[in-house]
């Protein structure tokens, strides 16, 4: 794909179909593992009768899950005051489900912009907003697979298993980046 | 740079003593970390907070820097909106009240 451009009202680019596939294949993923999260969430008769929602109170085990949903607090690693976690605990269970949602409802917009077998992509500025976000989330996600350290370099070593990955993650920060530029420029 | 008058801190004082915990002011922080981008970081400051450009600049070289800046405050509801819409936004944000 080349740059994003404004026309218009609009922010455009053209998808190849690889380049389609490998986003929205990860898109997916990303949206089917928040649902598996949202669908953790206790079942609760109160909360079915009010219409308000808890979440879960912990942080989750996965580690790109966790990054995807931070704690509310800086907690000490090793040794965080209860009042911080309990504080934590429930501004999560308050907020996760919303943010949750958000996250599934950018990734949907991906999805249903962006063509199956690539092409071009119209955005008005509200959906260019999503797939900002959207990217950002699958980046946050890969990152945290691939143990991205600020200084990541644009090659590793042809044995490093995460070798093929790290090609896909600068591609996504590209075209993040360039949906920045065409947003702001 | 300079100092704040003193006069000003004078007259400031005597509220700030009377704050209880709850309703001392609490902070957004934004954290330092290796994925999202400073061109990012600077768009979601601007469009989340109506920002300026050169302020959300600002804010963003801190954050990248000093490992964290100072994003936003005010009440406990205001700050879990902010750290909310930026977990959305797949910002490492959090909130704290200094004592």
């Amino acid at each position: 794909m080349k740059s994003w451009r404004r026309r218009g009202g609009r922010v455009t680019a053209g998808f190849e179909q690889q380049e389609a596939a490998v986003l929205r294949g990860l898109v997916s993923q990303l949206e089917d593992m928040l649902t598996a999260r949202a669908e953790e969430a206790p079942q609760d008769p109160l909360a079915e009768l009010t219409g308000i929602r808890t979440g879960p109170s912990e942080s989750p085990n996965d580690p790109v899950l966790s990054r995807l949903l931070p704690d509310y607090h800086k907690l000490d690693p090793d040794n965080p005051t209860q009042e911080d976690l309990e504080s934590a605990g429930a501004l999560r269970s308050l907020h996760e489900p919303e943010l949750v949602d958000a996250k599934i409802g950018v990734a949907r917009v991906v999805m249903d912009t962006l063509p199956k077998d690539g092409g071009d992509v119209r955005l008005t500025f509200e959906q260019a907003d999503a797939w900002l976000s959207a990217i950002n989330d699958v980046r946050l996600a890969l990152g945290t697979a691939l143990d991205v350290t600020e200084d990541m370099p644009d090659e590793l070593p042809d044995d490093d298993p995460r070798a093929p990955h790290l090609g896909v993650y600068h591609w996504l920060t590209w075209v993040q980046e360039s949906l920045v530029e065409a947003m702001t420029g | 740079m300079t100092t704040p008058v003193e006069a000003e801190q004078t007259q400031v004082e005597p509220a700030g003593a009377d704050l209880g915990a709850e309703d001392r002011p609490w902070q957004t922080v934004v954290w330092n970390d290796p994925v999202n981008l400073m061109s990012y970081v600077t768009y979601v400051f601007q469009k989340l907070f109506g920002y300026s450009r050169d302020h959300a600049t600002k804010l963003m070289l801190d954050v990248h820097h000093k490992g964290r800046a100072i994003v936003s405050s005010g009440s406990k509801e205001k700050v879990e909106a902010d750290v909310t819409r930026l977990h959305a936004a797949g910002l490492w944000a959090t909130m704290e009240q200094p004592s």
